[in-house]
């Protein structure tokens, strides 16, 4: 993509668009040279991906200088002829460029060491793609009509297919990535649609253009309701998350990561872009159905997140949690926006903005961590890992990292959402509707059950990876990660411990985005006592302040550590583990991924479909199996499938494999087209 | 902020960690009074802390520097809650630090380092306590949130110090939304301080223990640390339950004399508080573990019914 922008010319007065679109062309550059370097895995993993993280450095700090320096807008001359991509920089883009940007970066530094030579794809292969993939995204956050949207948003689906599919020898790979195309497809005929319907028969698909056009109500809810589709299907929103625990675990960790941390980010771009960009008459209920997709996302997620064996498969659940948690966000958001309430509708969108940012910050740690574990020991089932921070302690601490910020607990990232989330659904007051303002606190309520659950799947994932004995032999020879890896993981921990420690800072890069979608800002009221205490409101109504917190608990430690040291002693003895006296206890007795799920399988048992196998009692090898699947599957899915199938083979009788009968249908055809000419 | 506020924090916290075995003691007092049994005495909890931190620490060979670093941190955590929550007064310089929903996250901070530290050892009874006490944490914790959510409905504000004034300042009547709250907190309590109807502090029985599991591989100092701990967390619900459902006599301006008028009210409310926790402790008989789901989902309803009365009667 040549930055061929007719605004500027010289070098010295190139405006931020041109420095981004270079870099957005840099990863582009980085993948076709990924091509030439086939099989050169130094080249590739020691040259070309570190580039790439550069890159994403680059652009990060470029997209944050032009957060909310006005809009920028630029045509390319590449495209069909009388249809040149349009691209447009502004604040939404901006910030979500710098998402992009910043944990793009900490994957990239990830993979530089994380692909090993001799593994399935090429190297060179996988650093096209991955690259085309990162080019990709951007490319959809800065599209500013619908043909350079859908061209990006298809290059991003094909991309991350190839890399899903990246070990394509094994079968349900190869399935998962079928799953995901389809979906992705389902999704792009929904979003395709949608321009349509915005673009009111006028033709012209700019995105200025579908801005300017008022749609009577009618057909404006449809098209939101398509975007909420097509967006929803590429977010896993319920019921079209079924391809992302299926794909996401399936590409290799970085990949996963991206995908997680921010491929489903820029389908949130994407309801963003529609919802509160393009179409400027939202209606409540738009908001209310959000709001319960939103929070029926993020609890069946975390509910099945919690009962998940697989390491992967638990954090692509996770993420279907989280997803669910920031459209319930926005829906808050456009709701308080239909009610012309912009100071709430601001509080709700930052609370759903630093939410994604967060979200891509932990969630890319967490799958990167994975990777390094997966490398280390080849396994990727809960039940036959363990004890691995005595093994790998960068891992183990970093990824803690990413843990407490997921489980939503202070001082880290995920509390700081989570709070802001939790404050912009209590306080409600006024809206129209007496019901709505009833209802809306309830929400907040949920979305604490989701958060305890997000703590309890939390625990479980750490504590059967990383804590107690290894449960395999083979665990003991396990290796920590290389320097590459762990630079990319300390950039991503360093992101989730500075968006919990200083969320009045990060207000003010989020503040320009809710200015332009909402109209009005947290950044004045947020830091209005400095920036360590953080008043979203007023300073009588909610404050925070993680710095105090951090320093009062890391205070009281060090106290308590050295009045204990002074006062006392600090004799410490090793000796095998007391366990109430036990003295034959293997690692067999310790809880599972599976023990661990247990309760919530119980508690939660009309959300799951289980398949039991259960032993007769004269077995002499007895097998207990119980199988945890998704009912949406059975109840929704394959219906579907066979409804298709059926249409299929009705339609196949029309191939008869004799040219004769071709004929005549070519000539039937012509036949009905001419009568169609005629009249 | 000045000398007062600051006088009235630190003498918060001092109060919390001195006074929170006291409270345990008292507790156990009662206990045996209503049982028949002759008490231990009332300053027995000293005595064992005392005796614990003079002990050698004993820890598994497996345990990482997590497990040793875990109490300090669950200290760490239940000494700031105590400086958060406005035991004597209002006017604390530490609150604005942290809402009602941040002291939600220290506890659960502090849960989620226990448990951690508990499956670090590899144990079958450490991951089991984990487990459990995970498993009562996602439960009890949304209930007790919405508690929170109530009250700070009442009062338009998260923040504990403008709650805890605003509902002192309400006329004394009983408020049908408060009511639900305060049956829900007092359900909330019993199963987060590990008290009879949802655990038995006082069992070793591997079916029904969820507490002692979780902290079985500690000795010695850290043990010690651990069970202050535990003290200070029932201090601090204690305090909590004081300040939101029945605040009157706290201290709000910067006045030492109204700090001399809130030291003995609290006394006075503590130890009626800790009496009537013995008598239910008697009363009761500890439950099955899975029937703890359906006694704090009908905390965590209760709350929620709370949050409808308030909209429904504005009160």
């Amino acid at each position: 993509m040549p930055p061929g922008n007719g605004g500027s010319g010289v070098n010295s007065g190139w405006l931020p668009l041109d420095w981004i679109m270079l870099a957005v062309a840099a990863w582009g550059g980085l993948g076709a040279l990924g091509i030439l370097a086939w099989r050169r895995f130094f080249i590739v993993s020691r040259i070309l991906f570190p580039l790439g993280a550069l890159v994403g450095l680059v652009l990060a700090v470029l997209a944050a200088s032009a957060l909310g320096g006005g809009v920028e807008t630029a045509v390319l001359a590449v495209g069909l002829p009388h249809l040149p991509m349009h691209l447009r920089l502004d604040s939404l883009a901006a910030f979500f460029l710098i998402v992009l940007g910043a944990v793009g970066a900490g994957v990239s530094l990830f993979a530089a060491g994380y692909f090993r030579r001799g593994e399935g794809t090429p190297p060179g292969l996988m650093c096209a793609q991955y690259h085309n993939f990162l080019a990709s995204m951007a490319g959809v956050l800065l599209a500013d009509d619908a043909y350079a949207f859908m061209v990006a948003w298809e290059c991003m689906a094909m991309a991350s297919f190839f890399l899903v599919t990246a070990n394509h020898k094994s079968p349900e790979i190869r399935q998962a990535g079928f799953l995901y195309l389809l979906i992705a497809h389902l999704g792009a005929i929904a979003i395709l649609l949608c321009f349509g319907v915005l673009q009111a028969q006028t033709g012209d698909y700019t995105f200025a253009n579908l801005r300017a056009q008022s749609l009577p109500s009618f057909w404006a809810t449809v098209a939101f309701l398509l975007a909420l589709l097509g967006f929803g299907a590429k977010a896993g929103v319920l019921p079209l998350h079924v391809w992302l625990p299926e794909a996401h675990p399936a590409a290799p960790s970085p990949v996963s990561a991206l995908m997680s941390g921010l491929m489903l980010k820029t389908a949130l771009y994407g309801l963003l872009r529609v919802g509160f960009d393009l179409l400027h008459q939202p209606q409540g209920w738009w908001g209310v159905l959000m709001i319960a997709l939103g929070l029926a996302t993020a609890l069946f997620g975390v509910v099945f997140a919690a009962v998940q064996v697989d390491m992967k498969r638990l954090l692509a659940y996770s993420s279907i949690e989280n997803i669910g948690l920031a459209v319930a966000g926005m829906g808050l958001a456009l709701l308080f926006r239909a009610h012309a309430m912009p100071g709430l509708a601001a509080l709700a969108l930052t609370a759903t903005l630093y939410h994604v940012a967060s979200h891509a910050c932990f969630k890319s740690l967490l799958f990167v961590g994975t990777g390094s574990v997966l490398h280390a020991t080849g396994e990727r089932n809960l039940g036959r890992l363990g004890g691995l921070l005595r093994k790998m302690p960068w891992v183990g601490w970093l990824v803690l990292v990413g843990v407490f910020a997921s489980a939503g607990l202070p001082p880290l990232s995920g509390f700081v959402a989570e709070w802001l989330l939790l404050q912009s659904f209590l306080f409600t007051p006024g809206l129209a509707d007496a019901f709505l303002n009833m209802i809306v606190p309830i929400a907040a309520v949920a979305i604490a059950l989701v958060a305890a659950l997000a703590g309890y799947t939390m625990v479980k994932f750490y504590g059967v990876i990383f804590l107690g004995q290894p449960r395999e032999e083979t665990l003991r020879t396990a290796h920590d990660a290389g320097w590459w890896e762990r630079a990319g993981m300390l950039w991503l921990a360093a992101g989730c411990v500075a968006l919990g420690l200083l969320p009045t800072v990060f207000i003010r890069l989020i503040d320009p985005v809710t200015q332009q979608l909402v109209g009005a800002g947290l950044a004045d009221q947020a830091g209005l006592y400095g920036w360590w205490l953080l008043t979203p409101v007023t300073i009588e109504r909610a404050s925070y302040s993680p710095p105090l917190f951090l320093f009062g608990i890391a205070a009281a430690c060090l106290l308590v550590f050295w009045l204990v040291r002074g006062r006392y002693h600090g004799h410490l003895r090793r000796s095998p583990p007391w366990d109430c006296g036990f003295a034959w206890q293997t690692t067999r007795m310790v809880d599972t991924a599976e023990g661990f799920g247990q309760p919530i399988r119980q508690i939660f048992e009309p959300f799951f479909r289980v398949e039991r196998t259960l032993p007769s009692p004269f077995d002499i090898k007895p097998v207990y199996r119980s199988e945890v699947s998704d009912r949406f599957w059975y109840a929704l899915y394959l219906p579907v499938m066979r409804a298709v199938e059926f249409v299929a083979r009705q339609v196949g009788r029309l191939q008869q494999g004799r040219i004769a009968i071709y004929l005549l249908y070519s000539f039937l055809t012509l036949l009905f087209m001419l009568l169609m000419v005629r009249r | 902020m000045s000398w007062t506020a600051w006088l009235s924090q630190i003498l918060a916290i001092v109060l919390a960690l001195a006074l929170a075995p006291l409270l345990m003691g008292w507790i156990n007092q009662c206990r045996a009074w209503l049982q028949g049994r002759r008490a231990p005495g009332i300053g027995q909890p000293y005595r064992l802390l005392h005796k614990l931190f003079h002990k050698e620490s004993v820890i598994a060979e497996a345990a990482s520097p997590f497990f040793r670093a875990a109490p300090y941190v669950v200290f760490g955590c239940m000494a700031l809650a105590c400086g958060i929550v406005p035991t004597l007064s209002t006017e604390l310089p530490l609150s604005p630090a942290a809402d009602a929903i941040a002291l939600v996250g220290l506890f659960a901070v502090a849960r989620v380092f226990i448990s951690l530290a508990a499956m670090d050892s590899g144990t079958a009874f450490g991951s089991l306590g984990a487990r459990r006490e995970m498993f009562i944490g996602f439960l009890a914790e949304p209930a007790l949130l919405a508690v929170f959510f109530t009250a700070s409905l009442i009062s338009q504000s998260t923040a504990l110090t403008s709650i805890v004034e605003n509902l002192a300042h309400k006329e004394f009547a009983i408020y049908p939304s408060l009511a639900f709250a305060g049956i829900a907190f007092c359900c909330v309590s019993f199963a987060e301080n590990a008290r009879v109807p949802v655990d038995n502090p006082a069992t070793h029985l591997e079916l029904t223990m969820i507490h002692e599991a979780l902290i079985l591989e500690y000795s010695g100092r850290h043990l010690a640390l651990i069970e202050w701990a535990a003290a200070l967390k029932l201090f601090a619900y204690s305090c909590l339950g004081i300040a939101l459902f029945c605040p009157w006599g706290i201290a709000e301006a910067e006045d030492p004399l109204a700090l001399l008028v809130a030291l003995p009210a609290l006394f006075g409310k503590m130890a009626a508080g800790g009496a009537v926790l013995a008598l239910i402790e008697t009363l009761s008989a500890k439950m099955r573990i899975f029937r703890v789901p359906e006694f704090l989902a009908t905390a965590f309803l209760l709350a929620v019914i709370g949050m409808l009365v308030h909209f429904l009667l504005g009160v």
